[in-house]
C-alpha cells in the first residue's frame, strides 16, 4: 500500500484541523454502530417479554383472552411463497434474456431502463398501483394474491440484477465449451449457466424475501389487515383470495390505531430476528460465491 | 432429424419465454405510468390545477371541501432536503472511515452495522421514533414554547422527528454507494497527493472525495429518492395535520397522506389522493432520470 510508505513523511506535520476531521470521521462511524446496538437492545428489552410460543401460535382474541400473531405469521409466509414463486422465474428469465440472448440495442436499453425505474419506485406507489390494478381492475380485492402480485413487481429488479451479476461471473469458456460439444443455447443455460449462477440467484431470492418480510406500505392497501387463522390446512388455498395482514402491517396497526405496544414490540423482536438471519444467510452465500470465483 | 427439429423448437420457445420475462419489467413500468396518469389527472380537472397544487387549505370532508395540497408537497420537499442535508455528511464521513481511515478489524464492525441498519423494516424505525423520539421532542417543545399562546402543541409528533428518522433511514444507502465509489479511486492518486506532501486528511478531502464525486452524488440522489418515498416510518412520527413544514409543526407528506387517508376516502377526496400519488410519482421519475444520467456519466468516465 503506497499510503503506508508515505505516512512517515506526513507524520512530521500534525495539523490540528486534521485531528478534528479524523475525530469527526470516527464519530460518524461510531454513530451507526451505536445506533444499531441501541435499536437491537431497546427492541429486545421491550419486546422479549411478549414473545413466547403462545404468542407465535395463537391469534389475538378478546373472547378467548389470547394475544398472538399466528395469523400474521401465516399471512407473511404465504405472501413470501406466492411472491417468490412468481418473481423468481420471471426475474431470472429476464436476466438470462439480457445476458445470454439479447444483442445490445434498443430493447436491452429499454428493459434495463425499466428495471432501473422499477427499483426506484417507492413501495407506497406500488401499493397504490396494486390496489388500482390488481385489486380493482382485476377484481381481486384486498387479498393475499393482490399483495403478492404487487410485491412481484417490487422485487423483480432485485432478482434480475443479482442473477445478471452472477451470470457475468460465469467464465465465457464454459459457454464456448458447451457450444463446442454441440449443446444448444437452452441446453447450455439449463445445464451449465444456471447451476454456476445458483449462489447469485439464491442471494437475490433471499434479499427479496428480506424485502418482503419488511414491507408494509405496499401491502396496507393490497393485502389488507385481517389476522384470522384459516380453520384447517384446506383453508389455506382459499386464503390466498382473502385479506390478510403480514407481521409488519400488524406491527403498524398495533403501534398506531390499536395502541397495543406489547404486541408491536413482540413483532419487532420476531422481525429483527428474521432480518438478522437473512443478513447472515446472504453473507455466507456471498462468501461461498467468492470462493468459486477465485478457483 | 426428428430430434433436431424438436430441439430447434425448444430453443426457439426458450428464447421467446426469456424475452417475455424481460419485457415484464417494461410492461410494469408502462402500466404503472398509465394508471398513475389516468387516475391522477381527473382531480386536476375537477378541482383546478392551481387550486389543487397551490391551495393551502386541506378540508376534504368539510361541507364545502377544499383540496389544496401545497403544504403537503412543501413538507415532502423540505423534509427530504433537510434529512439529506443532515444524513449525507454523516454518511460520507462513515464511508471515508470504511475505505480510507479504518483498519480491517474496525471496518468489519462498522460495515455489517450499516448493512443491518438498511435491513431493518421501516415500521420498526417508526415504532422506535414513536416511543423514543416523540417524547423527547415533546419535552423540547414544552421548553421552547413555554409561554406561547399561538403554538399548537403536537405531543412531539412533528417535522423534526420525521427528518431525524429519514436521515437515519437514508444513511446506509449513501454510505454504501459512496464507499463503493471511494474504493474505485485509483491508489496512484492518493500516492501522488501524499508524495506532494499533503497530509492523509488533506488527501481524503482534496483528492479522494473529489475523484469519487460522481459516485457520491449518485448516492445522494438515491438517498433523495429513498427519503421522498418513505411512508410508514414517518407516518408514525410526523403527527399528521396538513401544515406549513416548520420543525415543531405536525405535518403531512405526500406518502403519509396516502397511507393515512386512502383507507376511507371517497369521491373527489379519493381522486385527489390519486393526484397526490401522481405528484409523488413525477417527483420520483425526476429523481430516477437524474440518477440514470449520473450513472451514464460515471460509465463514460470509467
Amino acid at each position: 500500500m503506497p499510503e503506508q510508505n508515505a505516512s512517515s513523511l506526513c507524520a512530521r506535520r500534525r495539523r490540528p484541523a486534521d485531528r478534528v476531521l479524523l475525530i469527526l470521521i470516527d464519530l460518524c462511524a461510531a454513530f451507526s454502530v451505536l445506533l444499531l446496538s441501541g435499536i437491537l437492545l431497546y427492541v429486545l428489552l421491550r419486546g422479549w417479554g411478549s414473545v413466547s410460543l403462545r404468542f407465535l401460535t395463537s391469534v389475538t382474541s378478546v373472547l378467548r383472552g389470547t394475544v398472538g400473531i399466528a395469523g400474521n405469521v401465516v399471512n407473511t409466509v404465504m405472501i413470501v411463497l406466492m411472491t417468490m414463486l412468481l418473481a423468481t422465474p420471471v426475474g431470472v428469465g429476464a436476466a438470462i434474456y439480457l445476458n445470454e440472448y439479447a444483442k445490445p440495442g434498443r430493447l436491452v436499453r429499454l428493459i434495463e431502463f425499466a428495471t432501473e425505474t422499477l427499483s426506484g419506485i417507492p413501495s407506497i406507489l406500488f401499493g397504490l398501483f396494486g390496489m388500482m390494478f390488481f385489486g380493482q381492475t382485476l377484481h381481486l380485492g384486498y387479498s393475499l394474491l393482490t399483495g403478492s402480485l404487487t410485491l412481484v413487481l417490487m422485487v423483480l429488479p432485485l432478482i434480475t440484477r443479482n442473477t445478471q451479476e452472477a451470470l457475468k461471473t460465469v467464465p465465457s469458456s464454459y459457454r464456448q465449451g458447451a457450444v463446442g460439444l454441440g449443446a444448444g443455447k437452452w441446453h447450455t443455460i439449463r445445464t451449465i449457466l444456471l447451476p454456476s449462477a445458483m449462489p447469485g440467484i439464491i442471494t437475490g431470492v433471499i434479499l427479496a424475501i428480506g424485502r418482503i418480510v419488511g414491507e408494509s406500505a405496499a401491502l396496507l392497501f393490497t393485502a389488507g389487515s385481517a389476522k384470522a387463522l384459516p380453520k384447517s390446512l384446506a383453508g389455506l388455498l382459499p386464503k390466498a383470495l382473502q385479506s390478510g395482514g403480514t407481521m409488519t402491517v400488524q406491527l403498524y396497526l398495533s403501534a398506531t390505531s390499536e395502541g397495543d405496544f406489547d404486541t408491536a414490540f413482540g413483532i419487532a423482536v420476531v422481525l429483527l430476528a428474521l432480518v438478522l438471519l437473512i443478513n447472515l444467510g446472504t453473507k455466507r452465500l456471498a462468501a461461498r460465491f467468492d470462493v468459486t470465483r477465485k478457483r | 432429424m426428428k430430434h433436431r427439429a424438436r430441439k430447434n423448437a425448444a430453443e426457439a420457445a426458450a428464447k421467446r419465454v426469456f424475452a417475455f420475462c424481460g419485457v415484464v419489467a417494461v410492461l410494469a413500468v408502462c402500466s404503472i405510468t398509465v394508471y398513475m396518469l389516468a387516475k391522477g389527472m381527473p382531480a386536476f380537472a375537477g378541482v383546478g390545477v392551481s387550486e389543487l397544487l397551490f391551495g393551502t387549505r386541506w378540508r376534504p370532508t368539510a361541507q364545502e371541501p377544499s383540496y389544496g395540497i401545497f403544504y403537503i408537497i412543501l413538507s415532502s420537499v423540505v423534509g427530504t432536503a433537510a434529512s439529506v442535508l443532515l444524513g449525507v455528511p454523516v454518511a460520507l464521513l462513515t464511508a471515508v472511515f470504511l475505505t480510507e481511515v479504518s483498519g480491517k478489524t474496525l471496518a468489519a464492525v462498522v460495515q455489517p452495522a450499516v448493512e443491518l441498519l438498511a435491513a431493518i423494516p421501516s415500521v420498526i424505525y417508526g415504532l422506535l421514533g414513536l416511543m423514543l423520539l416523540n417524547p423527547l421532542m415533546y419535552r423540547l417543545e414544552k421548553a421552547l414554547f413555554a409561554g406561547s399562546e399561538t403554538h399548537q402543541f403536537t405531543g412531539g409528533a412533528n417535522m423534526l422527528s420525521a427528518v431525524l428518522v429519514l436521515a437515519i433511514m437514508i444513511l446506509p444507502t449513501v454510505v454504501n454507494v459512496s464507499a463503493a465509489s471511494l474504493r474505485a479511486v485509483p491508489n496512484e492518486l492518493r500516492a501522488a497527493s501524499l508524495a506532494l506532501g499533503a497530509s492523509k486528511v488533506q488527501t481524503i478531502f482534496k483528492v479522494t472525495i473529489p475523484a469519487a464525486r460522481s459516485g457520491i452524488l449518485t448516492g445522494v440522489v438515491l438517498g433523495i429518492g429513498r427519503a421522498l418515498g418513505e411512508a410508514m416510518a414517518i407516518n408514525m412520527v410526523a403527527g399528521g395535520s396538513v401544515n406549513l413544514p416548520l420543525p415543531f409543526h405536525s405535518v403531512r407528506f405526500l406518502t403519509t397522506q396516502l397511507v393515512s387517508e386512502m383507507g376511507y376516502a371517497e369521491g373527489m377526496h379519493r381522486q385527489v389522493l390519486f393526484s397526490v400519488g401522481l405528484v409523488l410519482y413525477l417527483f420520483i421519475m425526476l429523481v430516477n432520470l437524474v440518477l440514470q444520467k449520473l450513472r451514464k456519466e460515471a460509465e463514460r468516465h470509467a
